[in-house]
């Protein structure tokens, strides 16, 4: 099968049951978002899948097995993923940051070479995610919506199938977002997208589908109507209320 | 390019033409001795100032590449089916160990003195880049490592001369080393070598390798989420640096004609890495011109007032590391500001 | 038997000394993550303030009782001057703060050779610890190691209570544990990061008073020793004390029994290869805190 096949993940720290037994299924060509109070085990999960946390269980992408592989090993699967606050190099320009993310399977000849002329992936990537103006500058100088947008276009060249990110929109302006919700709309087509966000707003103008986490375990999952509906989700968000955006 | 390609014809310019016909024989030959250091120190601005690796065992390349050099020149001083002068002297040996036997080869010596220190950093490395010892960790690892070889050497007294090291080095393949003709040679070799260092170095910077390795030194674990391992990352740059310290070990042996336990320890090899962090520790001719600076502060200091140059060499520690971490060369205001900024360790704790 | 057990005694011996040279390192590079090389030049002021004091006090005994908190606040003193002027810049650049501190311990190194001379010097060690204690018939041991032996348990367990049950030891913890969190919560970081150094340093001037039993004392003791001291610490895991008290007797006893079936420079090699390989099997030491951080 094709997508994220996630079965009985468990992730324990020193006793503390961070994820506690999640099954999820998210096939390719969604849009998954994944909502939960702080603390229910979202981005644990993403780090599980992406090797960064040791967990028990499956997980499966387009039917390889991912547990147990190295975090790098993973990555080269197809498996990209962003940060809650950016992780780009600050110190190298925008350019360089997307060049190296284009390049693992570069051959050490060409790796020992200056880069002459701009790969046509990173090329279209900084179009996509607007910042061609700014390619040669530091990225550490950039805006922190920017920064957000190069990590995506970083997956974009990595050339990821399966995409986790880690509140994408956090810190973006209204535009910016939008610009966010209708490019991950687009990449999901033929890719699988799992997105971890709290803006309800955007949730509910871009999400396809939702799974619904509480306390490490699935609560909940079906289209955003139909989880709103879910008694027991109102009931997690009760001394949480749902807001309109943040 | 352009401006490299000036940089390049400025420094040969000076080391072929202009500092042979200012010096005399005596400057132009601790000249050498200092562009020795130089090289040891571009390869640390390689594996430190771009690749964040502290690398303070360097005197253990050094020493690799100056015994493999000093062991094959007391052999030709000696002549074949000789011992050398030492061996006969300490009297605990009747003949040659049996380790010593392939450096009378000029072939196998002078590859020794190179791939040596690189194989000794690329087993080293493997271990512990791959179980991800670094920050903090590697410094003191890469110390101890020095430590340790030094008291082997000085323990080896019949094989290795011990405390003394290997000194009274006479011939250099064929030429008389104390012939000041040959002295002047000697010095033209170790400025090309040091020409030669400084274009791998940049070749190395510029390339996609010199970027990921920066990469690799702000953020080791963002990389593998790339599809990368740091750890060959890390390694590329180590081993090069190491193979740089024993080219200049190698080197230094016939431009001061000794190799001893005393000048690759703790304490040298601390001190390789002070002149890189005064010039640049990130830049490509920092760390070469910070090392010479250093290297002639320290004779000329020393010469007049030894108990001065201590406090002064302490100072050179403190002050240009704590208030100007980019070194001399963030004082020059480069076109290309990137990189020039000391690494951003917060996010490596050591604990990591 | 008596060869293993005088063996056996001479490696925890070396390791008391180890540990109690790296208890104070566990503190300010375990605790603060500050690797402090001017650490072994903190040990030679301990040892010097032995010299000093016995200029005044003629007993041997008295000056050394009176040595013990002299040195341990002298050397506590250089600490946090040490702090204060340098290293509290530097808590964004670990690495940064060896350099620098290695720069301190060759300009105290070069003070205590203007101020007391380069040569090395001796001490006058009481009589009760110059004899041995004699176990059995042929087992002596030298009642110096012994004591060496109970100030390093004496300095581990007084720390230990130092940490767990006063309220400065709770607020080093929880400054360990997350800066950031206790900031916020109204704790004064700089305090508690000057008081955890007065304490880390302090105790290497303990440790120069008990080197002063076992050897003569020079302006280069403390370089000699900080290599290892670091070791133990790397080895033993940081954020814990346990991990160093047993590394530094493990380190110790191998030491002694390298050394013994081969010899003291080949011993140096073998004793760094081994701690390689135990690399190999716990990267971040014996005992470590887990984090879920990326870093």
């Amino acid at each position: 099968m094709t997508g994220l096949s996630v079965r009985d993940l468990r992730v324990v720290f020193d006793g503390f049951v961070a994820v506690g037994g999640v099954d999820l299924e998210v096939p390719e060509g969604d849009l998954r978002f994944l909502i939960g109070p702080n603390g229910a085990g979202k981005t644990t999960l993403i780090d599980a899948v992406t090797g960064l946390v040791k967990a028990t269980g499956h997980v499966a992408f387009d039917g390889r097995e991912l547990l147990g592989r190295k975090v790098h090993r993973i990555a080269r699967l197809g498996i990209g993923r962003t940060f809650q606050t950016a992780a780009v190099f600050e110190e190298l320009t925008v350019l360089q940051n997307l060049d190296i993310a284009a390049g693992w399977a570069r051959s050490p000849i060409s790796l020992l070479r200056a880069r002459r002329s701009v790969p046509p992936t990173v090329e279209k990537a900084l179009a996509t995610v607007r910042l061609s103006e700014v390619r040669d500058e530091p990225a550490g100088t950039l805006a922190h919506g920017q920064k957000q947008w190069l990590e995506i276009g970083m997956l974009l060249v990595q050339d990821a199938r399966l995409l986790l990110l880690d509140e994408p929109v956090a810190g973006m302006s209204q535009d910016e977002r939008d610009a966010t919700g209708e490019l991950l709309g687009e990449l999901s087509r033929d890719r699988t997208v799992l997105v971890v966000e709290h803006d309800m707003d955007f949730l509910r103008r871009y999400a396809r589908t939702v799974t619904v986490m509480h306390a490490g375990k699935v609560l909940s999952e079906g289209t955003v109507a139909q989880v709103q509906a879910d008694p027991r989700v109102q009931e997690v968000y009760l001394g949480h209320p749902v807001k309109e955006a943040s | 390019m352009k401006r490299a390609a000036l940089g390049f014809g400025v420094t040969a310019a000076l080391l072929f033409a202009v500092a042979p016909l200012v010096l005399g024989d005596f400057r132009l030959s601790l000249l050498a001795k200092y562009l020795c250091f130089a090289i040891v120190a571009v390869g640390v601005g390689l594996a430190w100032g771009r690749g964040g690796m502290l690398a303070l065992g360097q005197g253990v390349f050094f020493g690799l590449g100056g015994y493999a050099m000093a062991m094959h020149l007391k052999l030709a001083d000696a002549g074949p089916g000789n011992l050398p002068d030492f061996m006969i002297l300490y009297g605990q040996l009747d003949a040659l160990p049996w380790w010593w036997a392939p450096f009378a080869n000029p072939i196998f010596a002078l590859l020794a003195t190179v791939l040596l220190p690189m194989l000794v950093a690329l087993l080293l490395g493997l271990l512990i880049f791959r179980r991800r010892v670094r920050g903090a960790y590697f410094a003191i690892l890469s110390q101890a490592l020095a430590a340790a070889f030094a008291i082997l050497l000085i323990g080896q007294q019949g094989t290795t001369g011990g405390t003394n090291g290997l000194t009274d080095i006479q011939g250099f393949f064929g030429y008389d080393l104390n012939d000041p003709v040959n002295q002047r040679m000697v010095y033209f070799v170790v400025a090309a070598a040091l020409l030669a260092m400084l274009g791998v170095a940049w070749q190395l910077m510029r390339s996609r390798y010199g970027e990921l390795l920066v990469a690799v030194r702000d953020g080791e674990e963002r990389v593998r989420f790339l599809g990368y391992d740091p750890a060959n990352v890390k390694l590329v740059a180590y081993v090069v640096a190491a193979g740089m310290a024993g080219l200049a070990g190698a080197l230094f042996v016939p431009a001061v004609g000794i190799i001893s336990p005393a000048l690759i320890g703790v304490v040298p090899s601390i001190e390789f890495v002070i002149g890189v962090a005064v010039g640049g520790r990130a830049t490509l001719a920092g760390p070469a011109l910070g090392a010479i600076a250093v290297a002639w502060a320290k004779t000329a200091l020393s010469e007049r007032v030894p108990s001065a140059w201590t406090y002064f060499e302490g100072l050179l520690f403190v002050l240009p590391i704590v208030f100007l971490p980019g070194g001399i060369a963030a004082l020059f205001k480069w076109r290309r500001r990137a990189r020039l900024v000391p690494p951003a360790e917060v996010k490596e704790k050591v604990a990591a | 038997m008596s060869l293993l057990v005088g063996q056996l005694f001479s490696g925890v011996s070396i390791g008391a000394v180890l540990l109690l040279i790296a208890l104070g390192l566990a503190l300010t590079f375990g605790q603060m993550n500050v690797i402090n090389m001017a650490h072994g030049e903190f040990i030679m002021a301990g040892a010097y303030t032995v010299y000093v004091l016995q200029q005044v006090v003629t007993s041997a005994g008295a000056s050394l009782l009176i040595a013990l908190p002299v040195s341990f606040v002298v050397a506590g003193l250089l600490g946090v001057l040490l702090e204060v002027l340098l290293i509290r810049r530097l808590y964004a650049r670990p690495l940064d703060t060896l350099l620098v501190t290695w720069g301190v311990s060759l300009i105290l190194q070069q003070a205590a050779r203007d101020i007391f001379g380069a040569p090395n010097v001796q001490t006058r060690a009481p009589e009760i610890l110059t004899g041995s204690v004699h176990l059995t018939d042929d087992i002596a041991i030298a009642s110096s190691r012994l004591f060496i032996l109970g100030l390093a348990l004496a300095a581990v367990a007084a720390l230990t209570i130092v940490l767990r049950t006063t309220s400065l030891g709770r607020r080093i913890r929880a400054v360990v544990q997350n800066r950031d969190l206790a900031a916020v919560s109204g704790l004064s970081t700089g305090r508690v990061d000057r008081l955890t150094f007065f304490i880390g340093s302090g105790l290497a001037g303990i440790a120069g008073v008990a080197l002063t039993l076992i050897g003569p004392i020079g302006p280069a003791m403390g370089t000699n020793l900080i290599v290892n001291a670091f070791l133990v610490v790397v080895v033993g895991g940081i954020g814990q004390l346990k991990g160093t008290v047993i590394v530094a007797f493990v380190l110790g006893v191998l030491q002694a029994t390298v050394e013994y079936t081969t010899t003291v420079s080949v011993a140096s090699v073998i004793v760094f290869v081994a701690i390689v390989a135990f690399l190999q099997w716990r990267p971040q030491g014996l005992f470590t805190l887990r984090t879920r951080s990326l870093a």
